[in-house]
């Protein structure tokens, strides 16, 4: 306390210390590294309930746990990777970088910072808790259809809405902050196309969440009143209609797939240029592509639910809007391509991952094309194909991209370069596990396993053998990674300011660590 | 246990290595590697689109895997690669959005008229209704009068009391009662739901269509060999999602015919089974088996249910309290709940048993009987 009130009175020093300094912090850079440490828990506790899953699934019978079990595990998995792991490690990632990116010496709306991060603690232990209730934690999977999230869910259901809805007021909170410091606090000189595209990326996603947040509030408040209330909104005998549900939650899902992804985009698109030591090629048209992504976005959102009874007329509108989709997110991959291409690349750890974005977001990019071709679908929709397609978005793509700009900022953020050599292992270890893990499981799909099933019948058996000993292998991947942040947290070779050979962009011209408050005079942009 | 995973991981492994280096046939692999034709026109139609989509992506991603690597290849710094400054370029953007535009377009083509062939269920044959129910299907012969439920025959103890127990080849996917279909005839289904969302799914089919609470999708399918299609709900539905499976017999038109009269003579010996007094030997031993198909997933085979989510038989108020309220619970259900109103469900016969089977099993000794007759008085 006493060192909070020292601050007030000197103003140009370095950060308080104690406890106090991160519940009351204001400051940018120690927001981002509590969303940082937040979400790699989160990632760890949510990793864990995939390794309950894929012991479970090892081999067919039942081993480990119970149905029920079994289902809340592949729920809160579900759960707590989307919104406690990917989306508050994409805004720990905005935190840290966007001021230091467009020369503004901190976010627009301090004080609401410093709550859209604490309310997730909060929201998270709330979502967790419902794992020792009466009844068990919500068993409906992460997209909770009703009527099985109403009428014949567990009690523990309505303090899994409230933790919806508190961790949409802090996606809402974060998204505010994030379009107010980019319109108001850019450098003289850093006009909206100068901005970094990591910068454009939040931007626009930060349109989508203000957009779409407050539909999955719609929702579950929807849930809650048909649960607790007597109103029929998604019940059929009281004159409302479930499907209903499947289209309010997937007007918010389909927007928060690239809510997840469109941040990975901007990281990748800073990391290729540097380690290829060339201009992003297309940097407008790579700008219009995120764009228009998002738009698009809002439009195709019934692609999800294409066996559900659908006229056939909304099903060909929704499969051709839907394909449409690759074309913008082609562009981008033939804009990464032509960046490295005759570059001068060499290929530390950030690109290394960036790299393996590229490769493996492109396989979960085509088998999304497929799934969106209507007839075809009926196939494989709720199979495992679909669980392979979003993980390879998902982990390889969102988390890989995560993964990439921890290496890449690292040393900007802590002083210390992290270890190149475990940085590399880290690297191939998770690249061919992942792999192994879900490569078989198009395979599983294809011949008709459906997802979040505990058993499954006896010609599945091989290929979910390998996707578990992928997946363990996986896990413990990022064991090792937590290792290897707190090494370089804790030492390493002195980082120099620019940190890359190859990097341009403001973050790069402040000394490594970033001292605890950047750019209090505006630099000039030319 | 530990040995047995050891072991299948080992064989496991070798068959992954085999087929890696051989590029060859091991069953259990190779078998489950891509969608299956099925066998319907449907079916093949929806495999040969898959195949062609799946084609093009092979294509266009190893174009474009091929630049990239020879890009990583070449354009190396160790290499003493020094770099263009070339970072834009309309004419090659423009390229590379038509490309992939004109691509889809030509994709867009055969999706449609499969998609409109799939869904055209115009002047069917004939029609039967499909019900999902938490964790059974019940099948209505619209046009023939008969109706039976379908549940799960896969022993418990083969996956719940002894996992390593040794399973057989149609574990998890075999059915007390099939759904019969004849060949050569358009068969149009009403896929409808009693409680939660299921989806009715026959891979061989080509589709799966969504049983929705309240409301009735159509869909058809027409086999032209007699055989046995194996399939399973495929939306998630509460904790005994995966222990739905369907079962499809398709017959000649003569075996469809027997199977239909031989339909028609089980109801009527049903009935008449209800006219007679039974023991409490044979309503115990009845009930007990109406029970571990009915019961056994939800209140659990020791008669606890499972705390917080089902309540237990045994020693609740309602088995061991009076039997027109246990009768009244069993038959019209409890809205709100999971408990579903049997009355509809089962017959006299299989009411009467199952519930005295309830109120003298787990614990409970109440002695008394129900008899199908009190059923039907109750009605």
């Amino acid at each position: 306390m006493s060192t909070a009130t020292t601050h007030d009175d000197h103003h140009h020093h370095g950060a308080p210390s104690g406890l106090m300094r991160w519940v009351k912090t204001t400051n940018h850079k120690d927001i981002g590294t509590l969303y940082l440490w937040f979400s790699f828990i989160m990632l760890l506790i949510g990793g864990a309930m995939a390794m309950v899953i894929r012991a479970e699934l090892f081999q067919p019978g039942l081993q480990f746990v119970q149905p029920q079990f079994f289902n809340t595990m592949t729920t809160m998995h579900g759960l707590i990777m989307v919104f406690g792991a990917i989306m508050p490690a994409m805004v720990g990632l905005a935190n840290w970088q966007i001021p230091m990116m467009i020369g503004a010496p901190d976010m627009a709306l301090p004080r609401m910072n410093n709550w859209s991060f604490w309310i997730l603690p909060f929201a998270g232990t709330m979502l967790l808790s419902t794992l020792f209730m009466d009844g068990g934690g919500p068993a409906f999977g992460w997209t909770f259809y009703a009527p099985l999230s109403t009428t014949f869910a567990p009690k523990s259901t309505d303090f899994f809405i409230f933790a919806v809805h508190m961790l949409g007021f802090s996606s809402i909170m974060g998204s505010i902050n994030i379009i107010a410091t980019v319109l108001n606090m850019r450098a003289p000189g850093m006009t909206l196309m100068k901005m970094p595209l990591f910068v454009w990326t939040w931007f626009i996603t930060a349109f989508l969440l203000i957009a779409v947040m407050p539909v999955l509030a719609g929702a579950v408040t929807m849930m809650l009143t048909d649960r607790n209330f007597g109103t029929s909104f998604f019940e059929a005998a009281g004159g409302g209609d479930p499907v209903l549900f499947q289209h309010v939650f997937w007007f918010f899902g389909h927007p928060e797939v690239y809510i997840m992804i469109l941040p990975a985009f901007g990281v990748v698109s800073e990391i290729i240029p540097t380690f290829a030591r060339k201009k992003l090629f297309g940097y407008s048209s790579m700008v219009y592509a995120t764009a228009s992504i998002a738009f698009l976005s809002f439009l195709v959102w019934a692609h999800h639910m294409f066996t559900t009874g659908m006229p056939v007329a909304g099903e060909l509108y929704f499969m051709y809007a839907t394909v449409m989709i690759s074309v913008p997110t082609a562009v981008k991959v033939f804009n990464w391509t032509a960046t490295m291409w005759r570059g001068s690349m060499t290929f530390e750890t950030p690109m290394l991952w960036a790299i393996a974005f590229v490769f493996l977001f492109s396989i979960g990019g085509f088998t999304g094309l497929m799934l969106g071709v209507a007839p075809s679908d009926m196939q494989y929709q709720d199979s495992y194909f679909v669980v392979a397609h979003f993980h390879y978005v998902l982990v390889t793509g969102a988390l890989f991209a995560i993964i990439g700009a921890f290496y890449y900022w690292v040393p900007k953020w802590t002083g210390h370069m992290y270890d190149e050599r475990l940085g590399k292992i880290h690297f191939w270890w998770s690249v061919i596990s992942v792999n192994v893990l879900f490569f078989p499981q198009h395979f599983l799909g294809l011949a008709g396993m459906p997802r979040r099933i505990p058993d499954y019948s006896l010609q599945f058996a091989d290929w979910n053998m390998v996707s578990s000993l992928g997946g363990f292998a996986f896990g413990l991947a990022q064991v090792f990674f937590l290792f290897i942040v707190i090494k370089t947290i804790r030492g390493g070779t002195p980082a120099t300011a620019q940190v890359w050979e190859g990097a341009h962009g403001l973050e790069w011209t402040v000394p490594s660590p970033a001292p605890y408050h950047t750019f209090e005079t505006a630099p000039e942009v030319k | 246990m530990f040995a047995n995973i050891l072991r299948r991981t080992l064989c496991s492994l070798w068959g992954a290595l085999v087929l890696l280096g051989t590029g060859n046939a091991v069953a259990g692999f190779s078998d489950t590697l891509n969608l299956r034709q099925g066998a319907t026109d449907i079916s093949h139609r929806v495999y040969n689109l898959h195949m062609l989509i799946l084609g093009i992506c092979v294509v266009v991603c190893a174009a474009v895997f091929a630049v990239l690597i020879y890009s990583l290849m070449t354009h190396r710094k160790s290499k003493g690669a020094v770099p263009a400054t070339f970072h834009e370029s309309t004419t090659v953007e423009i390229i590379w959005t038509t490309i992939p535009f004109l691509i889809l377009v030509g994709m867009a083509v055969p999706a449609t008229t499969t998609l409109l062939a799939l869904e055209d269920t115009r002047d069917a044959d004939m029609t039967i209704q499909v019900t999902g129910y938490q964790w059974k299907w019940k099948y209505d012969y619209l046009d023939s009068d008969i109706s039976f439920f379908s549940v799960l025959t896969t022993p418990p103890d083969e996956y719940q009391l002894d996992a390593t127990a040794k399973k057989d080849e149609n574990y998890l996917l075999e059915v007390d009662n099939p759904i019969v279909v004849p060949i050569n005839k358009k068969i149009r289904f009403l896929i409808t739901s009693n409680d939660v969302i299921h989806s009715w799914w026959v891979p061989d089919l080509g589709w799966k269509q969504d049983a929705v609470p309240g409301f009735i999708n159509d869909a058809w399918t027409e086999l032209d060999k007699p055989g046995t299609y194996r399939g399973r709900c495929a939306e998630l539905c509460g904790k005994g999602h995966a222990y739905m499976p369907i079962v499809l017999v398709a017959k000649t038109q003569e075996d469809y015919d027997a199977w239909v009269a031989q339909q028609k003579g089980a109801k009527e010996a049903a009935a008449a089974a209800g006219n007679k007094t039974w023991t409490m030997e044979d309503l115990m031993a009845r009930g007990e088996k109406v029970y571990t198909a009915n019961c056994v997933a939800c209140h659990q085979a020791n008669g606890e249910g499972i705390p917080g989510l089902f309540p237990a038989l045994a020693g609740s108020a309602i088995a061991t309290g009076p039997v027109a309220g246990h009768m009244d619970r069993v038959m019209h259900g409890k809205a709100g709940t999971a408990m579903q109103a049997f009355g509809p469900q089962l017959n006299d016969v299989d009411l009467a048993a199952v519930i005295t089977f309830e109120r003298n099993s787990f614990g409970n000794h109440q002695g008394d009987m129900v008899q199908p007759s009190d059923i039907a008085a109750a009605r």
